[in-house]
């Protein structure tokens, strides 16, 4: 066990080095090779080369590729400080790069939007799970009826609709059309009813797209595990219905959802981007889209390596999980 | 043995009578039909037959010919499994201890389910939850059915586990159906399902997933139990040498129905219709001289959609044609009584059926 | 379609396939020397191997041509590795396969593929083997567009002929699987196997899928396909009676060792080793009239040890009830004890004693004595020098029933006593 979690997490430094390696790669090589001046970009238009060249200078951006990743590293450690031309910049450990388009630090851009995020990852999988994952149960063991169709219709419904139109369709109806929600964000240490009334809309809208894959998976699973000889042998004991679905029946059908919840959990963290644009959120999602469409490359390379951090930590934990459900699982 | 079969209503016409019987299981006129896209499913079409305390009765039958589906029938499992709207269709009477559990109250009946009557399954490793462990599965399945503490209940599951040959019960229970060999999981298995002292038994296949040599250690444990605790035992397998080591009675299904039933020595030495011949004759067996060839059923199992008009076995009958006037293809035999308990259905008369039995099958097997 | 007749071959067309010339009845066909197939175990931080499953730990055999070797074994024992060795669809780890005098151990896929032409294989499941959305017309005639053969009158004729010969209608040709029963399936599994005219067909649990009255259809088929094409089998399966009623000789096999090669009658008659026997006695007879004499059946303790620690010595010392130290010790040789009759054990039953100066039986021996019948026992007391000991003190317990009761237990246990190491 010991073994295993060091292993783990061992491969998991690994890939986030792997992963801050290709990034930089992507957004230092690529503009090289296409002929795409970084340095004056960051400048702006018809800048003079002595400012593009101090740029340079001050991002390192002349150096080789791997000093630049070191650099990169380093920083995250010991801090950093930016220089050339004069203009010293200090960015404090953990320095996770300086956004010279924004001016401001990368780590407190991401300390404050995780929260958010991480908020309406959080919220809108409690629903979901609760209602997705009953309705596939219920479906399956109502199969064939009209409950089962009915819900699985509105499951494909939260399937194929985009978040932008439910989000926007429930925007309009609720909070522009009967006013009953704010349809602002107010922080959660400012107030706790602000933040949860702003946040209803968020979760349901992102609540009904994953609570519909939820209850077609469930009830796949759940059909699946109702056929099982182990289930009938439930049954030849003499257990109530309810203990049969409810103990051997669910326990089995929770296995492959704990799965997509972490994966699904460690995804969003790393921006739910349509939804926090749709309700103006300012979470991580909303940074990496300003971020892109501004170039703003250090923005980009920490949201990508908070959310890589995320989805490993969210499968580690799953393969945790899976191990202390299901016995014939060995962390080795 | 004797109870048995002294009204011919108990194995060959079925009875509407609603008097409840003196034996301690009677099933009448059992149907049960599984409606599908492509049709209605008559996995068993009208049986009947009656056991006894300490009496151990084989089912024999291919697949397909609803032996297993009895065997759920009585347990009140046929729909098990089976959500919303196609519902298997069950019909007869089966009368357990001097109830009749098709009209009882479904939780009476189901409060019969483990206590009265108990079952053991073919493959014990996907018969057993993955997820808890042995101990866990016995103690519950005691809980049902007694309100003792659970660590009463783990003090039985550790007896229990004891009596079926388990080294070390008491550290094994904690183990989990994966950790356990296959000969042990099947003794888990019965362990469970003679933890309540239950007075039926429905053993199905219970080997069929085992080694031979695991398997002859299971039949003795079974044997020396149904000795030990008195309880009526039914054991469904298509295999004879399982049947010939365990059952006092056989019944031979096919198509859904018996066509033969008797004392297992009978069924045996005296069999009374074409299929169990073809049974006897398909069989390699390693207590005779090696056999030069042989003697199949030709052709395969019918469907139970479109069961054969007439005598369900005629397309594969050998003998198809030796009745008059086709009355194979057209009437269906019922079971008729052939000697001391020993019943059959089959349209040829005695002495047809004596005459090739001993002239023409006996003598090649 | 499935009557049970005899087949009778219709005519084959002229060199559709020979290649090379068939070894003649009773020549050696495949050779199998060491052959053996580890499947490694990996664990820890860095993967490393741990261990490794011993699945087929040193075979050696022969198959004639014409003949068929049965080989028998329960669950573990490696007899489907065995088969899968033998027709190279796994590689072994080491040791030899010769077929036709050519070594075949470590050809690679192009060099096989000559070899697959007269090297067929029958797989247990008529239901997954098949592929489900191919007409068996393109299941069978897949073999010659894989090796790039056209039978004259061409592939759709010779498919044809060939579901003919299994015992199917030719004009199912165009059918799927699905629309087949189990039987008639296996019996699409056999056209295709025998569509290149293959010489060794190795078949790895025809049967067991199938229900009896199919059962039998099938054994029939493999018999009479034999008889007319001169086939050569290797039939893996777990069913003694069945394995007894196809086969000319026979290998039991134990945790990846063959113990027993024999020629079928002296093995049903007289098997040698105590493994064969207590094999053979465990199968359940059809006859209700035995049911009350079950003496001669002989338990085995407990289950087969694990593949992946086999025990020391000979790997069935642990459940025998004949075993002594040098069961322990020493692994046995496979040997020719009568003619026809190879064994691997110390102390055979039915034959003069191996190792007849190792007369102290060991303690799991006396445990596993307890579950054989005494008529038994006192067969093995022939044989065994260790049995007869062992026997014999016990019959001199009997008569000083009374102050023995604490003597008789302790000491023979520790068996320190051997004097072969």
């Amino acid at each position: 066990m010991l073994a295993y979690l060091i292993r783990r997490l061992f491969a998991a430094a690994v890939m986030l080095v792997v992963i801050v390696m290709v990034v930089f790669g992507i957004f230092f090589l690529v503009p090289k090779w296409a002929g795409v001046d970084i340095a004056s970009s960051f400048v702006g238009k018809q800048a003079d080369p002595a400012a593009v060249e101090a740029v340079r200078q001050k991002l390192g951006l002349s150096d080789p590729i791997y000093s630049q990743v070191w650099e990169f590293f380093k920083g995250i450690f010991a801090g950093r400080t930016y220089s050339g031309g004069g203009d010293v910049t200090h960015c404090a450990a953990p320095c996770f790069g300086y956004s010279f388009r924004s001016e401001q630090a990368v780590w407190p851009v991401l300390t404050d939007r995780f929260p958010v995020t991480l908020g309406l990852a959080l919220g809108a999988a409690v629903l979901w799970l609760v209602f997705g994952v009953s309705a596939g149960v219920l479906s399956a063991l109502k199969r064939g009826t009209i409950w089962d169709r009915g819900a699985m219709v509105v499951a494909l419904a939260g399937v194929s609709l985009p978040i932008y139109f439910t989000g926007l369709l429930s925007l309009a109806i609720f909070a522009f059309g009967l006013h009953w929600l704010d349809a602002q964000y107010v922080p959660l240490d400012q107030s706790f009813g602000g933040w949860f009334g702003g946040m209803i809309l968020p979760w349901i809208t992102l609540a009904f797209l994953y609570a519909a894959m939820y209850a077609r998976i469930t009830r796949a699973t759940m059909l699946e595990i109702l056929g099982e000889d182990y289930i009938r042998t439930a049954r030849a004991k003499g257990l109530k219905e309810q203990v049969v679905i409810g103990k051997h029946a669910m326990r089995s059908t929770m296995t492959p959802i704990l799965t997509m919840l972490g994966m699904d959990l460690g995804a969003l963290i790393g921006g739910a981007i349509l939804t926090e644009s749709t309700f103006n959120l300012p979470g991580l999602g909303r940074a990496v889209l300003d971020a892109i469409k501004n170039q703003d490359l250090p923005i980009i390379l920490g949201v990508t390596l908070i959310t890589s951090l995320a989805v490993l930590l969210a499968n580690l934990v799953v393969d945790i999980l899976y191990a202390v459900i299901d016995p014939r699982v060995r962390l080795t | 043995m004797t109870e048995l079969s002294k009204s011919g209503a108990a194995l060959g016409e079925p009875t509407s009578g609603s008097a409840a019987p003196t034996s301690f299981l009677e099933v009448r006129d059992l149907k049960v039909h599984f409606p599908t896209d492509d049709g209605l499913v008559k996995s068993v079409d009208g049986l009947s037959f009656k056991l006894e305390k300490g009496k151990t009765l084989g089912i024999v039958g291919e697949s397909g010919s609803g032996k297993s589906v009895t065997s759920l029938g009585i347990m009140g499992l046929h729909t098990a499994g089976q959500y919303g709207k196609r519902k298997a269709q069950i019909s007869g009477e089966i009368w357990l201890d001097g109830t009749e559990l098709l009209s009882a109250d479904p939780d009476h009946v189901r409060k019969l389910r483990g206590r009265e009557m108990a079952m053991i399954f073919q493959d014990p490793l996907s018969a057993l939850h993955p997820y808890y462990t042995i101990g866990q599965q016995i103690v519950e399945a005691y809980r049902i059915h007694h309100d003792v503490s659970k660590k009463a209940a783990k003090k039985r599951a550790v007896e229990m586990l004891d009596r079926v040959g388990i080294p070390q019960p008491d550290k094994r229970i904690d183990s989990y159906p994966h950790e356990f060999s296959g000969g042990m999981r099947q003794r888990a298995m019965i362990a469970m399902s003679l933890v309540n002292n239950p007075e039926l038994l429905i053993a199905d296949e219970p080997t069929t997933a085992l080694d031979v040599t695991v398997q002859a250690q299971i039949l003795d444990l079974i044997r020396d139990l149904q000795t030990e605790f008195g309880s009526a035992v039914i054991i469904i397998t298509h295999d004879l040498g399982v049947v010939a080591e365990l059952a006092d009675d056989i019944l031979v299904m096919y198509g859904g129905r018996c066509i033969e039933r008797g004392p297992a020595e009978k069924v045996f030495y005296e069999p009374r219709h074409p299929y169990t011949w073809g049974l006897l004759g398909s069989m390699p067996r390693l207590d005779r001289e090696q056999q030069e060839r042989l003697i199949p059923v030709k052709g395969s199992p019918p469907s139970l959609i479109n069961i054969p008009s007439g005598c369900a076995f005629n397309p594969r009958c050998p003998y198809a044609d030796v009745p008059k006037d086709n009355v194979t293809r057209t009437v269906r035999p019922e079971l008729t009584e052939v000697g001391s308990h020993h019943w059959a259905a089959c349209h040829m008369t005695q002495e047809q059926r004596e005459r090739i039995w001993t002239e023409e099958i006996a003598p090649k097997l | 379609m499935s009557e049970d007749k005899a087949v009778t071959i219709p005519a084959r067309s002229e060199g559709a396939t020979t290649l090379t010339k068939d070894a003649a009845p009773g020549e050696t066909l495949l050779k199998v020397t060491g052959l053996q197939k580890h499947f490694p175990i990996k664990k820890g931080l860095f993967q490393r191997q741990v261990g490794a499953v011993h699945a087929v730990d040193g075979l050696d055999f022969e198959v004639k041509s014409g003949e068929t070797l049965g080989v028998v074994g329960e669950s573990g024992c490696g007899k489907s590795t065995m088969g899968r060795l033998i027709t190279r669809l796994l590689e072994p780890t080491a040791g030899k396969v010769e077929f036709e005098g050519k070594d075949i151990t470590h050809l690679g896929v192009g060099g096989m593929r000559p070899l697959r032409r007269d090297v067929q294989m029958i797989f247990q499941d008529p239901y997954s083997s098949l592929n489900p959305r191919h007409t068996i017309g393109t299941i069978i005639s897949a073999p010659f567009k894989l090796q790039g053969v056209t039978p004259p009158g061409g592939i759709r004729a010779e498919v044809q002929r060939l579901l003919s010969v299994v015992g199917l209608n030719p004009e199912h040709y165009n059918r799927y699987p699905h629309e087949f029963s189990g039987g008639q399936r296996q019996r699409i599994g056999i056209a295709r196997a025998l569509a290149l005219n293959p010489k060794l067909v190795v078949a790895d649990e025809p049967v067991s899928a199938l229900d009896v009255s199919i059962q039998a259809q099938v054994v029939n088929l493999l018999d009479d396909l034999q008889q007319e094409l001169g086939l050569t089998y290797v039939i893996i399966a777990h069913d003694l009676s069945v394995v007894r009623h196809v086969s000319d000789r026979i290998a039991v096999m134990y945790l990846g060792k063959i113990v027993e090669l024999a020629d079928r009658e002296s093995l049903y008659r007289a098997p040698m080793h105590p493994y064969t026997k207590a094999l053979m006695s465990a199968v359940p007879i059809p006859d209700p009239r035995r049911k009350n004499t079950k003496s001669d059946r002989i338990l085995l303790k407990g289950d087969v040890p694990s593949p992946i620690s086999p025990p020391s010595g000979c790997r069935f010392h642990t459940r025998c009830w004949k075993a002594t130290e040098i069961c322990k010790t020493t692994e046995p040789a496979l040997i020719e004890l009568k003619p026809g009759q190879q064994v691997a054990c110390h102390h055979p039953e039915n034959f003069e004693d191996q190792a007849p100066q190792d007369t102290v039986l060991l303690t799991v021996a006396k445990e596993a004595a307890e579950l054989v019948a005494d008529e038994v026992l006192a067969e093995s007391a022939e044989t065994s020098a260790a049995v007869a000991a062992e026997v014999a003190e016990v019959a001199a317990e009997v008569t000083v029933a009374e102050e023995a009761a604490e003597s008789s237990e302790s000491p023979k246990g520790e068996s320190q006593e051997s004097t072969d190491k």
